[in-house]
């Protein structure tokens, strides 16, 4: 007579399947690092370092951050707080003031021809600046940027600049382009 | 008659132990992944500054480490106090970061070189002499794109 072979037992599948779950739980929720993304700029060699690059005064925002970490913004003591607002005036120019930057038209899709600033900001350390205000500082700066395309998103497209659409996000990247330029840092008393 | 007559005395069933090794590979298995979190040991006291435009590094592979900071007490008789350089397990000088960039550009596939982020994790009370000095070798070594590794601000 043939022996039944007994059945396998699976009362402990329900056990592997939590086992599996809590796996996944775990591994998917490990935090993921974040932080400030830059570009920083192509090394040039200095001896090849021509200071032809004009820019004319009124088309740079100047940010200098000295060793007791003061902020200098365009020749007058700031506060960070205030930056966002300053930096975001510059770059949108709203009023055509006289004093902010120029600008220039450019062929945009989506917007047709549009006037496109030709501002840069310029952020420059003293070697003894404290880490954490060159983060706040930049991050300021980054933060305008972000709120000046945001706002454009919305009053174009009726929806936040992260739930766009690729190429309209292209084109409203090419409307505010992030132009922070970090030179190397001096010293800056 | 009842048909629900009390027979006699009833034993509690003792507790199954067959889960036993289950619950205890749970929790093995929880630790093991807990713990490989980091890919090194830190031997820099680091605190990320905090900021609000955060961006996300999505492709762990892509991403390299440079950790600047105070060296932890038990290093400290052996390093100083000064903010130190540590690549990978160890501490590292400015030069070395060209040949860690190198290194761990050869270890990835070609397609993916192109699109590797190094992550500075720098410790908010560091004087930016080291992090501009980091940053010229990552300019040489043309590691263009970095993250500045911070906290979510919270807004209070």
């Amino acid at each position: 007579m043939a022996k039944k072979i007994p059945e396998i037992p699976s009362a402990s599948l329900a056990d592997i399947a939590f086992m599996l779950l809590i796996f996944f739980l775990v591994t998917t929720t490990m935090d993921v690092d974040s932080g400030l993304e830059r570009r920083l700029p192509q090394w040039v060699d200095p001896e090849q370092l021509e200071d032809d690059q004009q820019i004319k005064e009124r088309n740079v925002f100047v940010v200098l951050v000295n060793r007791n970490n003061q902020l200098l913004v365009e020749g007058e003591y700031a506060q960070i707080d205030n930056l966002r607002e300053r930096a975001k005036e510059f770059m949108a120019n709203p009023t055509n003031d006289e004093s902010l930057p120029e600008k220039e038209p450019q062929q945009i899709p989506y917007f047709g021809e549009t006037m496109v600033t030709k501002g840069v900001i310029s952020l420059r350390n003293d070697l003894d600046t404290q880490y954490g205000t060159y983060i706040a500082v930049q991050n300021e700066l980054v933060a305008a940027i972000n709120e000046l395309r945001d706002e454009l998103a919305r009053d174009e497209f009726g929806e936040p600049y992260d739930e766009l659409e690729r190429d309209k996000q292209d084109a409203i990247r090419d409307v505010y382009p992030s132009r922070i330029s970090e030179a190397e840092p001096k010293k800056v008393d | 008659m009842s048909k629900f007559k009390d027979t006699g005395k009833k034993e509690i069933p003792p507790i199954s132990t067959a889960s036993l090794p289950d619950i205890v590979f749970m929790l093995l298995f929880f630790f093991m992944v807990s713990t490989t979190m980091r890919e090194v040991t830190y031997m820099v006291d680091i605190t990320l500054p905090e900021a609000t435009e955060l961006s996300k590094l999505e492709k762990k592979s892509l991403v390299s480490y440079i950790y600047v900071g105070e060296p932890l007490k038990q290093y400290q008789s052996t390093f100083g106090v000064a903010p130190r350089i540590q690549l990978n397990d160890q501490f590292a000088n400015v030069n070395d970061i060209q040949d860690y960039v190198i290194a761990e550009r050869e270890a990835r596939d070609e397609a993916e070189r192109p699109m590797m982020i190094t992550s500075l994790k720098v410790d908010e009370n560091t004087k930016m002499g080291i992090v501009s000095d980091i940053k010229q070798e990552l300019r040489k070594s043309a590691a263009l794109h970095i993250n500045y590794s911070s906290r979510q601000k919270v807004e209070r």
